[in-house]
């Protein structure tokens, strides 16, 4: 039995070692504030969760696709391929659409994207990997061949109108900086994506399905059922994650976000998603994207060349795959000496 | 229905009754005309061999499958089918061999949540379902820590856990396949405590086992399954197990002692003088004799196994020297030890001994790929050669020898081991719980076939805590307590109370 000050540390390290990357976060910050004392400031902060709305977005839907034991690689796909559309869409309808008409639109787009992979994985139980790599060559094809693949600037209203919003604005060294505006809906996604995945019967089903399929079938899940609608729901989320990325670069270009499947599987792996599945937290993910996003900063920052910003992210996501799966050899080791006592005992 | 009130079923009456089950799967009648009925308060022990109907008859009852012909009646109530979903709100809950939970969520999520399935909960609270999995686990009197994660728990602890989980929802039969292969003897003893309580509320239980006296041990009702037939249905008292072994396996099985006269006048094939590794076994000294078969029995823990493996080179014994034929050899590593003609078929034989995706085919010739070649190449005739030869010599019941050995019953598997180890030709074959999990009619066989190979000059060492099948086979029994050989038994010196004496003193 461990002593209650062991359970209380280990609790901190949360069970996912959010505590662990939480930590590793503040060493690099005050690392970084050594090197350049100009980085701890409400400027940077400002810059890196303004950096952060988009890859956030996106990690929620991988973070769920991961927990129940999947990869999806298919997201930036969906994200542009439903966020572009909309504008194509919209401007082609001569309407200025609001914003509601905007989300509607794109998530609709999310949905129907989505439900194509999760129909395929469920229905034929076909590899995810494999499914998401053809339908996000599907995606990109159909939407440079049919939407279009032109730069277009001028946005619907329902994206115009939050580009340069602002919730905060703080004096920082004689100017003002602000925090941006859509920083506020990604939070309470969060917090909605992590009671989805807590309390809900949909969010159990997907860890139980993570963690043994079989399992699951026997204690009553519809694995058919879930596994359609989580994809619905991460497509959905990646379509968010394209609006929120056209209105906050104020263009709509074909050719974005894809690419960016390294970072953001990077930051939910990092963030305690077991490649197995039937882990991970909403917690975890945000801080793995944070602390992508800080390296990548800090990078910059430093000067050094961005090509070996993705080493360093390509690097950080072997390490996180290694530590989990030495953990994971370290935990089955544990059961098996525990074993050994009670047999002797 | 409250779980406080242990008269919410009455003992004594049906619950569960499956009548006339027909099944076939590709023509192939895998069940023909069934017929269980489960009395609340009794054990209800199903036997049969491997292949015999039993897993089948299962799913069917739990809803996995669908069977063609037949009913399920459940209080009463006639149903065609079960759907899983409909037999757990029917208070029916399998409780699998792998016992089907969720490693990475808690104890207390765990026991909660397929209730909160079947109930088509929409939302789930794990503070509302940690009072809910307390109030069953204090109720039966466990100690298991709600807020551990499964997988790190012990087997015995799993298997509690799934208990507590079938309880929940109110069950009113469960089911349990194999309940005590992986448990150790105290476990078993306490899981029978268990099963006494859950009687005295009212539950029937279904206990599917390979263990005989276990089985008489619990039972109060018995069936006997035999090619998805029903055999034979009656009280246990009727039985016995030479009766049991007679009705699964529609023969007498012989579990007679039958051995072979070694070849003591010569060199003996293997010398292990002082082989010790600190911690794990000290000064353990024997020799194997070509046309024997060695027992070597103790306790779970006691140093059994690594012995074995020491042997074999996947532990390094620290001091110590091994003659085999004659020659002095170190064995360092598993290279040496195949090399020197040793085969080991060790004790986890579905996951460590075969690639269980493979053939067949490809499974025997594994490890002996060194044999069958010829200028650098496989030779393909002498390899097709060897396979048919152990395919038919072992009798492994497959359509073919591509057949992939996941598809293999465990008695068949076992075979394919053996096989494989037969293939490279050793000079000296070990074994660990060569029959673990495998029924009477087969675990005969693989005592002959161990015999047959005996008698052709093989020396062979069999680990096992099975003491009828010691008794059967084995020459000379040493036991091994607290990594030390404490006793060696020879002829008739080999009795079970002798060896049971030997394990336990």
């Amino acid at each position: 039995m461990s002593s209650p000050a062991t359970t209380r540390l280990a609790s901190l390290r949360g069970t996912n070692n959010e505590g662990v990357l939480a930590l590793i976060l503040i060493v690099l910050v005050v690392i970084m504030t050594f090197i350049n004392s100009d980085f701890l400031s409400a400027g940077t902060l400002f810059a890196i969760l303004r950096s952060s709305i988009v890859p956030t977005v996106l990690a929620l839907g991988v973070l769920i696709v991961i927990i129940s034991g999947g990869i999806d690689v298919s997201f930036p796909a969906i994200a542009i391929f439903s966020a572009y559309t909309t504008v194509v869409l919209v401007q082609g309808s001569g309407v200025d659409a609001g914003v509601l008409v905007v989300l509607a639109i794109s998530l609709a787009l999310g949905a129907l994207l989505g439900l194509v992979n999760g129909g395929l994985i469920a229905r034929f139980k076909l590899p995810t990997l494999i499914v998401t790599l053809g339908t996000q060559g599907i995606f990109k094809g159909v939407l440079l061949a049919y939407v279009g693949s032109r730069y277009i600037a001028d946005l619907p209203l329902g994206m115009r109108t939050f580009s340069t919003m602002s919730v905060l604005t703080v004096p920082d060294g004689g100017e003002n900086t602000s925090l941006h505006a859509l920083v506020v809906p990604v939070i309470v996604l969060c917090l909605v994506v992590n009671a989805l995945l807590r309390n809900t019967m949909f969010g159990r089903g997907v860890y139980a399905i993570g963690n043994d399929t079989e399992a699951a079938r026997r204690a009553g899940f519809s694995v058919m059922k879930l596994q359609v609608i989580l994809y619905v729901v991460a497509g959905v989320l990646a379509a968010f994650g394209g609006v929120l990325h056209v209105t906050l670069t104020r263009s709509a270009n074909p050719q974005d976000l894809l690419g960016t499947e390294l970072d953001t599987i990077a930051a939910v792996v990092l963030g305690g998603a077991s490649i197995f599945g039937g882990r991970g937290s909403v917690l975890g993910t945000v801080l793995g994207v944070l602390l992508i996003q800080v390296i990548n900063n800090s990078l910059i920052l430093m000067g050094i060349p961005s090509a070996w910003q993705r080493t360093a992210v390509g690097l950080l996501l072997v390490i996180g795959v290694g530590v989990q799966a030495i953990s994971a050899r370290r935990a089955s080791r544990r059961v098996f000496a525990h074993r050994e006592v009670v047999a002797q005992a | 229905m409250s779980l406080e009130d242990p008269s919410a079923t009455e003992t004594g009456v049906p619950v569960l009754e499956a009548r006339n089950i027909v099944k076939t799967y590709g023509g192939v009648a895998a069940l023909h005309g069934v017929s269980l009925t489960l009395t609340a308060g009794h054990v209800h022990a199903l036997a049969g061999e491997n292949g015999c109907g039993k897993s089948t008859l299962i799913k069917i009852i739990s809803g996995a499958e669908r069977p063609d012909s037949g009913e399920i009646v459940v209080n009463g109530v006639a149903h065609s089918h079960m759907t899983p979903k409909d037999a757990i709100q029917q208070g029916i809950q399998v409780i699998y061999q792998d016992f089907s939970l969720f490693p990475n969520l808690t104890v207390a999520e765990n026991i909660v949540l397929t209730s909160a399935v079947a109930q088509k909960r929409k939302l789930f609270s794990r503070k509302q379902s940690r009072p809910a999995a307390q109030r069953i686990v204090d109720d039966l009197g466990l100690s298991l820590d709600l807020d551990q994660e499964v997988e790190r728990l012990s087997v015995a602890d799993k298997q509690l856990t799934a208990i507590c989980r079938a309880l929940i929802n109110d069950a009113r039969v469960i089911i349990m396949d194999e309940p005590t292969t992986a448990l150790t003897h105290s476990e078993v003893q306490r899981l029978f405590a268990l099963v006494g309580r859950l009687r005295a509320r009212g539950v029937a239980l279904v206990f599917v086992s390979h263990k005989l006296e276990e089985a008489l041990q619990v039972a109060q009702d018995v069936t006997i399954l035999r090619n998805g037939e029903l055999i034979i249905s009656g009280p246990a008292t009727d039985f016995d197990r030479r009766s049991i072994s007679r009705y699964m396996t529609g023969r007498d099985v012989d579990e007679s002692r039958l051995v072979n006269a070694p070849r003591y006048d010569r060199d003996p094939v293997l010398q292990v003088t002082d082989l010790t590794l600190p911690g794990a076994f000290e000064k353990v000294s024997f020799d194997l004799h070509a046309g024997e078969i060695l027992g070597v029995t103790g306790l779970l823990g006691s140093g059994r196994s690594e012995i074995a493996e020491a042997l074999f080179g996947v532990l390094r014994a620290e001091s110590g020297t091994t003659i085999v034929d004659g020659k002095a050899t170190s064995i360092r590593g598993i290279r040496d030890a195949i090399d020197a003609g040793i085969g080991y078929v060790p004790e986890d034989r579905l996951t460590q001994g075969l690639f269980l995706d493979k053939s067949i085919a490809d499974n025997v010739i594994a490890s002996s790929l060194e044999r069958h070649r010829r200028r650098g190449l496989l030779d393909s005739r002498k390899v097709a050669a060897t396979i048919t030869d152990q395919f038919n010599r072992l009798r492994i019941k497959a359509p073919n020898v591509e057949a992939p050995v996941r598809s293999l019953s465990g008695g068949n598997a076992q075979r394919v081991v053996l096989a494989k180890w037969l293939a490279n030709g050793p000079k000296i074959l070990m074994l660990n719980g060569p029959t673990v999990g495998v029924d009477v009619g087969s675990k005969e066989e693989i005592l002959a076939i161990l015999r047959a190979q005996a008698a052709a000059g093989m020396g062979i060492i069999v680990i096992s805590d099975d003491v009828p099948e010691l008794v059967a086979v084995c020459n000379r029994i040493l036991v091994v307590k607290q990594g030390r050989i404490s006793a060696t038994l020879t002829g008739d010196h080999i009795t079970p109370e002798a060896i049971q004496e030997g394990m336990a003193a």
